[in-house]
């Protein structure tokens, strides 16, 4: 038997806790989908501070001359605006849905590494109030999200040190959090799921876990790079010594650009589940879809340096990386007709989650129509460094990837808590959040063209930016107050009565599904052999042979012819829940913690970690009675 | 929530006999090599960071002022011979030899410090020499890269021990072999890092500026 | 299915679901301790031919030789110690992504630089 576990006897340094319920088991869980929920809890309450430093900036902005903020403010703040929307709510977010649903698609039990899974849970967590933590030990990060060198290695404030540890820890997170789903689909799937019937949410998923697994990497040198620049005064980018700038760059970018793609190909994922279910339709060209997702990521290995065009890398270099970055386009242009494929002909209902993909659809095809400019590298000279830039990410990011965690959260709060969010309050939030996002950001796209500057605190009132500034920040508050109503929306969902559960309310068409809403600890009573793609689907409905239309299938046909499957004799295995991915995952703030302070903090924090790792090691499969 | 009884198999990782894998490979094992891949991109930035400054370094000490070639080239037959006692222990594991088995990890685990031991020894006799990670790039970025790669190899050494801990104390699985893989997959890999540190760094000469 | 998913569903071993005891049985060929031993003599004649070319001057072929023999040495370790000749051609895939990757990035990033004499 190929295991890296310990025999079932035996003592670990702590007792095996046993709980599943209670507030404590949530320490201890091991469950993907507990894991899954504390992700998404996580990355909202981050999404809530990210846009309340938004909401800083465009008040900051409101007017010319603004004394709202400060410029060391001001880069404080819109730092750590970029840092936690990309890195603290995105990325957590799209595990928390990669966490909940993966298993639960490929009609598996858990993920290949639970223990593994809820480590990297709270690593982020701990990354994530570590980052925090810097405004009160001395001030945050100011350099950007991106860090450019040598304005990051040499600032004098404490902040970019704080976001060189503090990204090199959520670093680990995603890192072994990839290499855990990575192995789950690809090894974990049920009997009869061949990689072309997955549904497309789990090869998107799939391939951000690669992207995560070669990408980061690279980030983890750069920020290593940037930190001993900045704490033990070595040359990498110091230029007095030889050192370049410019390879910090390079470096960044290579991450940098796969990340932009992580942070997209999730809500591509969760369009396309949503627009087959609400369009009657199966995916329109479902092996584009996957192919196309697959292209995306290779291809996006290919383009970092168009975010340098301006940088002086010289005509070959930027040529080349204009031409990659146009062909780019390609397979994301592909997704939309099959999308549009899809709807086309459909019987399509508007609920809200399907609202917030089709939005989602159409504002990145606005944020990909001024990417395709940025291609052009004399058009890019104008736009570099402008709001137009600013205007592009956030229509990408945003309206692309927000509005499709959206449509997630609509889609399949109902399947992880039993009940469906307030379909009448979730209407009218899109609709705030489509105009008051298009107000906010569309005017960016002017501003950008007349010149306004990124990353500037201020502008004076003679350059003419003012009026659609101020549209801006009113849309920046129609979007908080869009959140605002999902919040009370979430919030009133959770606080009534249960009532009768529909297991299925959308009538949707992967496993997922098949299982009650909530799911029990096990998934599944019986792992599903899956025939087909969309299983689900055509386990609810075969077509009639003369009209050619879906009927509903014979009531219980497929679930139970099917022998019973795997562990499917007696009682079903699952893993116990543990302290050690806790324990062991508190070492690295306190050795962030050390290399900041003090030595003796580093091997502190070095001990909690080998503890840890010991600790889960030797821990028993079964805890003791 | 009653009958769930959990068994040793979910405990961390691995495939189960009665839960066919989709490759019909173990869990861990593909995570290996994921890993493993990723450890090439990582490995890769710090080794291009160290060609991209080679000969930019604007004082001294310079490479040749400071390398022992013949002391280095007994390092890497030290760290070469490790790879081979630890596959000769993977050998003992599968035969089931477990006295043998823990022989050569052993073995390998004391190849390995020595190795780390001769780093450390090689960086103070640099030190001593005028060479520390803020003098210049060629301080820098030596320092950074093989230090990454001697942390690496520390790491490996403390799986090896624990691996032969574990088995004395009877807490390795039945089929020891596959942890011992696993750590071997990850020993040779840092192994094959120092193949290529070796030559760029070492053997491939940089030209050291003209005095002025 | 199509033949590109065919291909896919093969590169990944999912086409059949095969039996796990199976792919763990040693049905295939393990090299024995000799031969690891024969691998690890060429390794370290290997070696030293690398450090040979510190004491013996080859003019230009310095740089191609001492390349060839580092490839040749990593090589053997990766396909005979790592296995990876004898396993399941899936981890070689996954790690020629990671291998492949990192060389042809990096390689870009130290042309545009300026590093080779072809810019």
């Amino acid at each position: 038997m190929a295991s890296l576990s310990v025999p079932a006897s035996g003592r670990g340094l702590l007792r095996r806790p046993t709980a599943n319920t209670g507030f404590w088991s949530w320490f201890t869980t091991v469950d993907h989908k507990k894991i899954g929920i504390l992700y998404g809890m996580s990355a909202f309450v981050f999404f809530i501070i990210g846009g309340l430093e938004a909401l800083l900036i465009r008040a900051q902005l409101y007017q010319p001359d603004g004394t709202l903020l400060n410029a060391d403010q001001y880069n404080q703040i819109f730092t750590m605006h970029g840092i936690t929307m990309i890195f603290l709510f995105v990325m957590p977010m799209s595990a928390a849905f990669f966490n909940y649903m993966i298993p639960l698609q490929i009609g598996a039990r858990d993920v290949a590494f639970p223990r593994l899974n809820a480590y990297s849970f709270w690593v982020f967590l701990l990354g994530g109030l570590f980052l925090y933590s810097s405004p009160f030990l001395g001030g945050a990060p100011n350099g950007g999200w991106f860090g450019y060198a040598p304005n990051s290695t040499t600032d004098p404030s404490i902040g970019m040190t704080f976001y060189a540890i503090g990204l090199l820890i959520t670093g680990i997170a995603s890192t072994v959090g990839a290499v855990n789903l990575a192995v789950t689909v690809v090894n974990m799937r049920a009997p009869g799921m061949t990689l072309f019937r997955m549904p497309p949410f789990v090869w998107m998923g799939l391939v951000v876990q690669f992207l995560l697994v070669f990408s980061l990497p690279i980030i983890t040198i750069a920020l290593f790079q940037l930190l001993f620049d900045r704490r033990w005064d070595t040359a990498f980018f110091d230029p007095t010594r030889g050192g370049e700038p410019i390879l910090w760059q390079h470096l960044f970018w290579l991450f940098g650009h796969p990340e932009v793609y992580i942070l997209i190909l999730p809500a591509f994922g969760i369009i396309s589940e949503i627009l087959p279910v609400f369009s009657r339709k199966p995916l329109f060209g479902y092996q584009f879809v996957v192919f196309s997702g697959i292209a995306i990521g290779f291809i996006g290995f290919g383009v970092w340096a168009h975010h340098m065009f301006a940088a002086g890398l010289g005509p070959v270099a930027n040529t080349a990386f204009g031409i990659t970055t146009a062909i780019i386009a390609i397979p994301t242009g592909i997704k939309i007709f099959n999308w549009m494929g899809t709807m086309y002909g459909g019987d399509i209902r508007f609920a809200s989650p399907m609202l917030y993909a089709v939005g989602a659809v159409a504002m990145f095809v606005i944020g990909g129509l001024s990417g395709v400019t940025h291609a052009i590298v004399p058009s890019d000279y104008q736009q570099t460094d402008t709001y137009y830039i600013v205007a592009h990410f956030h229509y990408v990011i945003f309206g692309g990837a927000v509005f499709g965690i959206f449509a997630g959260l609509f889609y399949w709060w109902p399947k992880v808590f039993g009940r469906k969010l307030g379909e009448a309050s979730g209407k009218v939030q899109f609709w705030l959040l489509l105009v008051g996002f298009n107000l906010a950001f569309g005017p960016m796209h002017i501003l950008g063209l007349q010149g306004m500057i990124r990353r500037e605190y201020t502008y004076p009132e003679t350059l003419g930016l003012t009026f659609w500034n101020q549209m801006s920040t009113v849309g920046a508050f129609l979007i908080a107050l869009s959140v605002l109503m999902f919040m009370v929306n979430a919030v009133r969902t959770q606080l009534k009565a249960r009532g009768e559960t529909i297991e299925d309310p959308w009538d949707a068409r992967t496993l997922e599904w098949l299982t009650s809403s909530p799911p029990p600890a096990h998934n599944f009573d019986e792992i599903p052999t899956v025939h087909a793609l969309d299983e689900f689907w055509h386990r609810k409905y075969v077509e009639d042979e003369r009209t050619g239309r879906l009927v509903p299938a014979q009531a219980g046909a497929s679930d139970e012819s099917e022998p019973p499957h795997g562990g499917g004799h007696g009682s079903i295995h699952l893993p116990g829940p543990s302290y050690w991915p806790l324990v062991s995952g508190l070492g690295l703030p306190i050795m962030g913690y050390g290399v900041l302070y003090s030595w003796w903090l580093i091997g502190l924090g070095a001990v909690v970690v080998l503890v840890g790792f010991y600790g889960w090691a030797l821990e028993p499969s079964v805890a003791e009675e | 929530m009653a009958d769930l009884a959990i068994s040793p198999e979910h405990g961390a990782a691995g495939a189960q006999d009665e839960h066919a894998t989709s490759t019909g490979l173990p869990n861990t094992k593909i995570a290996m090599w994921v890993f493993l891949a990723s450890e090439c991109m990582l490995f890769g930035a710090l080794i291009s960071t160290y060609v991209l400054y080679r000969g930019s370094s604007q004082t001294g000490p310079y490479p040749d002022d400071v390398f022992d070639i013949p002391y280095t080239s007994v390092s890497s037959f030290v760290l070469l011979a490790s790879s081979l006692t630890m596959v000769l222990a993977l050998a003992s594991a599968q035969k089931h030899d477990v006295a043998r088995m823990r022989l050569w990890l052993l073995t390998t685990a004391m190849l390995g410090l020595t190795f780390v031991g001769g780093q450390v020894y090689e960086f103070t006799l640099f030190y001593d020499e005028g060479l520390s990670i803020t003098t210049n790039l060629f301080g820098t970025t030596f320092y950074v890269l093989t230090g990454f790669h001697g942390v690496h190899v520390t790491v490996g050494i403390l799986m090896l021990l624990s691996l032969v801990s574990f088995s004395a104390a009877d807490r390795l699985p039945h089929d020891a072999a596959f942890p011992v893989e696993m750590v071997g997959l990850y020993w040779h890999f840092v192994d094959i890092v120092w193949i290529v540190i070796f030559t760029v760094v070492y053997l491939i000469p940089t030209p050291s500026p003209a005095p002025a | 299915m199509s033949e590109i998913e065919s291909r896919f569903e093969e590169e990944l071993g999912a086409r059949d679901m095969p039996d796990p005891r199976e792919a763990q049985a040693p049905h295939h060929e393990h090299p024995s301790a000799k031969e690891y031993i024969r691998i690890g003599v060429i390794l370290a004649v290997l070696t030293a031919l690398e450090v040979a070319t510190y004491y013996v001057d080859v003019g230009g072929a310095l740089v191609p030789t001492l390349i060839g023999l580092s490839v040749v040495k990593f090589a053997l370790v990766v396909m005979w110690f790592m296995h990876l000749k004898f396993d399941s051609p899936t981890y070689a895939r996954f790690f020629m992504m990671g291998l492949a990757g990192a060389a042809t990035l990096y390689l870009v990033v130290l042309i545009i630089f300026g590093i080779f004499p072809v810019e």
